[in-house]
């Protein structure tokens, strides 16, 4: 019923919007069609100054409206320089913004038709055109200097410190390994993958390296102020790992892995007492992956060293998790009759 | 130069006898025609038509968009369980966007907007009778009528149309297991889209080959309107990437069913391991943008061109800076294949290559700002009348500027990490493609329509038309960067769940209540558009406009061939307005004794 008086409301609108341009043209036609095309000119002319006026307090209003919507300062340090070149940006592109549509709707108004004046015949001028060729290639310059500055602190190797946490999408959720205490990620196949036998990112037992790597599901934890470097995967399709508060993004494609590293700036807590307790650092898919992209969602937790450590200290290994029977701190019956060492039992399975 | 023009008029008597001959029939004439006027015509009509649906499509995932936490029971009336329980469902949402993208950007501001204009302006505003070939002319848009069917077709099979963005990217688009878009519409989708570039191989080789051998006596390149060079670009650019996306459509058919691996690598989906190995999923994007991107100059040279005219016909003015226009136009037709990796600056590119296309990225912004300025400085001092094509014009050089400007951003790879695939490229590309194009198109229409009907589209629903639509698409577009500030991801379609992004409800609320007016207006245009075809004012002037192209030479309505006799000859450049204290000096005026030079 609603949706029945919405269309026969649309309709009525038509039909009197229709017989109102219907009159209007009878009309002119009635008044001379000279006169009633130069008020319309007068009418529209007047109008374009209005859109403007009224469109530059419109830039002021919706930016007093959602300036605080937009995320707070950035929550990395590369964020930061990502923040202070787009306010560079901002800056620049903001004088050309004002200067040009001002100048387009004020020309609009001031030169509209009038039988005092005749249209100037100028057709070209070598040294302005060369101003408004150097000039933007200057500022251009300035912003490509920038940016390329900054992209190459961003996208550089990370520091020899940093923590590696490799991430893997999958329809629709992400998946984190450790690389444990030797600090180095086991090899993986993907023909390896197999959720039934405890190996959902499909490492190679063989691999001395993966004994230690822990794996855990949707929420990862960093270390306040200690780089962190991601190795990016993806099973299925592309995904794309973004951190909108770290103003770090990432594609995750199969077959070819990618990586960036940051160095997280505050704890999930410290944000917490300023945003509500509801914050959280998000992970968002941003690469369009099928029906459940919209809620792929994953969070990381910001932890101080002592918080990280009694986190990470509770995981265990997934070696473990896929052969009980290895897990040497796991009370078995037959555990002390048949003390089967780990690495010799190692090269049969696979 | 004078071979050119005898193979014209030799051309224009053979045409002439021929039309003697033969009466023409309905089918002839207006179906399977060869006229590039009745073939400007289908290609508008039909553009019209998918714009309608496309615009359709928006309004559909904006309801969702502002709204989901309502039922809209008439949804479910309307389409079954794809909106069951009167909410648009994740894959409907997906098909949605995905077929909103690739009909607007390809079977409305391509093949609707380059198939339209460049039929209809390039002979008659070079002096030809004709197309150089009119039969593939006709095959262009026979193809381009064929890509449709099976595009719609898609949208009536069980698994529902392609809905993995119109950017297709594998392995989404490659695995069925992987989304139900992914069947069998995504078939239909290649093999819609080879027909599409088949189409537009056909109509820009016929573009270029007519504007390079068919120009009328005296019509140098430099005396050609700027339309014509803008149709030029579009078209070199268009055979020169077209075919690539060609190929990587086919690759991914090898891939999606002979089981090749071009693009797949590595893959488990749904639990199930996939043999392909060696494939690279980044080899597709590279195929993709180097199409995608000169795609986007595709779209809007042809309304930078058409804009350039009809600001200078009403400020009653040259165009400022002629030779600065072709340059600038030329410029951006060359970067526009070195730039292509801008939308893959967090792929995982090697980030020296990124730096270089950041540079190349941000270098065209150069003439691009020669473009504004030009603009700017044409209307400065004119005597402007606000036709609804002059008031489309200025609002796409508004918007031009609006959605270039936040190209910088997002060329700046620094800034592109934290903006890609945000609601900001949403703004971005709809303000400088999406909607600029359509102004430069609508002004395309309100201004060539009485020489395409011989009638006038109604000046007052014209009038309502721009202003609801421009207020509409600031109010839409202008906002929404700020969602993307906000690092909000595209192709949400409910936000509700996460902390980051539920800022924006009420923003999104309001958007969607714009597009549904904006989309109502639209309506009226469309009835504006037909109803004039029959009831419009006539037109009563050869040259209601008082232009000096050659176009309005022709009779009111003009026939087979263009002009009644010789097709005239050509003494200056077409934009003498305002010169030596005359209003206009028409193309086909020899330059007088005391002629000023300009």
């Amino acid at each position: 019923m609603q949706s029945f008086f919405v269309i026969a409301i649309l309709v009525l609108g038509f039909v009197v919007m229709f017989q109102i341009a219907k009159a209007s043209e009878y009309v002119g036609i009635l008044r001379g069609e000279e006169k009633s095309r130069k008020q319309s000119n007068r009418v529209n002319a007047f109008l374009l100054l209005v859109f403007l006026i009224l469109g530059l307090i419109g830039v002021y209003y919706c930016n007093e409206q959602l300036k605080d919507k937009i995320l707070g300062p950035s929550a990395s340090d590369h964020g930061i320089l990502v923040d202070r070149m787009l306010y560079i940006t901002l800056a620049l592109t903001g004088v050309v913004f004002f200067a040009t549509q001002i100048a387009l709707f004020w020309f609009s108004f001031k030169y509209q038709e009038s039988d005092k004046r005749k249209a100037f015949y100028y057709p070209h001028n070598n040294k302005l055109e060369l101003i408004w060729t150097v000039i933007p290639a200057i500022t251009l310059t300035i912003l490509v200097g920038f940016g390329i500055f900054y992209w190459f602190k961003i996208t550089g190797d990370a520091p020899k410190n940093a923590m590696v946490v490799e991430v893997t999408g999958k329809q629709f959720g992400w998946e984190f390994r450790y690389p444990g205490n030797d600090g180095v990620l086991g090899k993986k196949y993907y023909k390896n993958i197999d959720a039934a036998k405890n190996n959902p990112v499909g490492q190679i037992w063989d691999d001395e390296a993966n004994k230690d790597d822990i794996f855990v599901e949707q929420e990862m934890h960093v270390v306040v102020n200690k780089p962190v470097k991601l190795v990016i995967g993806a099973k299925d399709v592309i995904h794309d790992v973004g951190l909108a508060h770290f103003r770090m993004k990432m594609d995750a494609v199969p077959g070819t892995p990618t990586t960036m590293w940051f160095t997280p700036l505050y704890t999930t807590k410290q944000m917490q007492d300023k945003y509500g307790k509801d914050f959280a650092y998000e992970i968002s898919c941003d690469q369009m992956c099928g029906k459940g992209h919209w809620s792929m969602r994953g969070v990381i937790v910001v932890d101080t060293q002592e918080e990280f450590d009694a986190w990470i200290a509770g995981k265990k290994p997934q070696y473990y998790v896929a052969f009980p029977d290895k897990d040497p701190s796991a009370p078995k019956a037959d555990s002390l009759a048949k003390p089967a060492p780990v690495v010799a039992s190692l090269t049969t399975d696979k | 130069m004078h071979t050119t023009s005898a193979v014209s008029a030799a051309h224009g008597e053979h045409h002439d006898e021929h039309h003697g001959h033969h009466k023409e029939t309905f089918i002839t004439k207006y179906i399977f025609s060869q006229d590039h006027k009745t073939i400007a015509k289908q290609f508008l009509i039909t553009g019209i038509v998918w714009a309608f649906i496309g615009g359709l499509f928006s309004v559909l995932f904006r309801l969702q968009l502002g709204y989901p936490d309502t039922k809209f029971p008439i949804l479910e009336t309307l389409f079954g369980h794809w909106a069951a329980g009167g909410q648009i469902t994740p894959e409907f949402y997906y098909a949605l966007v995905t077929m909103h993208g690739t009909v607007l950007v390809f079977f409305v501001l391509t093949a609707g907007l380059s198939g339209t204009f460049a039929n209809l302006l390039i002979p008659l505003q070079i002096g030809a009778r004709d197309m150089a070939s009119p039969f593939l002319n006709m095959l262009s848009y026979w193809f381009f009528f064929g890509a449709s069917i099976v595009m719609l077709s898609s949208l009536f099979i069980q698994t529902g149309p392609a809905a993995g963005g119109w950017t297709i990217y594998p392995p989404l688009s490659a695995l069925g297991e992987a989304s139900i878009g992914s069947k069998a519409g995504m078939d239909m989708w290649l093999i819609g889209m080879a027909l599409f570039i088949v189409s537009s191989l056909l109509g820009g080789l016929n573009y270029i080959s007519t504007i390079l051998n068919m120009r009328t006596k005296g019509m140098s390149m430099t005396r050609l309107p700027l339309p014509i060079w803008a149709m030029f670009f579009t078209a070199v650019l268009g055979v020169l990437s077209f075919p690539v996306l060609l190929s990587g459509a086919i690759l991914l058919l090898f891939d999606r069913n002979l089981g090749t691996s071009f693009f797949l690598s590595d893959i488990v989906v749904n639990g199930q391991v996939l043999p392909n190995e060696g494939g690279s999923a980044i080899l597709f994007q590279h195929l993709f943008w180097f199409l995608g991107h000169p795609e986007v100059y595709i779209i809007l040279l042809p309304a930078m061109g058409m804009v350039s005219e009809i600001l200078s016909v009403n400020s009653r003015k040259p165009i400022f800076g002629y030779m600065a226009m072709l340059g600038s136009m030329f410029a951006i037709c060359i970067l526009a294949f070195l730039v292509w990796a801008h939308h893959m600056f967090v792929t995982g590119l090697n980030p020296f290559l990124g730096s270089v296309f950041v540079l190349l990225t941000l270098l065209i912004a150069v003439p691009s700002a020669i473009k504004v300025f030009n603009w700017l400085t044409t209307l400065w001092r004119g005597n402007i009348r606000f036709t609804p094509a002059a008031l489309f014009s200025i609002g796409f050089v508004s918007l031009f500027i609006s959605g270039g400007l936040t190209g910088i951003f997002l060329g700046n790879s620094t800034i592109d990490i934290h903006l890609h695939d945000t609601m900001f490229v949403v703004a971005h590309f709809h303000i400088v493609m999406g909607v600029a194009s359509f102004f430069g198109m609508f002004a395309g229409v309100y201004h060539w329509y009485p020489k395409m009907f011989g009638r006038y589209l109604n000046n007052t629903l014209g009038y309502i038309h721009f202003w609801v639509t421009m207020i509409g698409a600031y109010l839409i577009f202008w906002p929404m960067h700020y969602e993307g500030l906000a690092g909000m991801p595209r192709r949400y379609l409910d936000k509700r769940g996460w902390v980051s992004f539920s800022q924006f409800g009420d923003l999104d609320k309001m958007i969607t209540v714009v597009t549904v007016i904006v989309f109502a207006v639209q309506l009226l245009f469309i009835f504006n558009f037909f109803y004039s075809i029959f009831k419009g004012r006539k037109v009563t002037t050869q040259n209601p406009w008082g232009a000096n192209t050659l176009e309005w030479t022709t009779p009111i309505r003009p026939g087979h061939g263009n002009w009644a006799g010789e097709i005239p000859e050509v003494h200056r450049w077409p934009y003498d307005y305002a010169k030596d204290g005359r209003d206009f000096i028409p193309q086909t005026e020899p330059v007088g004794a005391n002629e000023s030079a300009h």
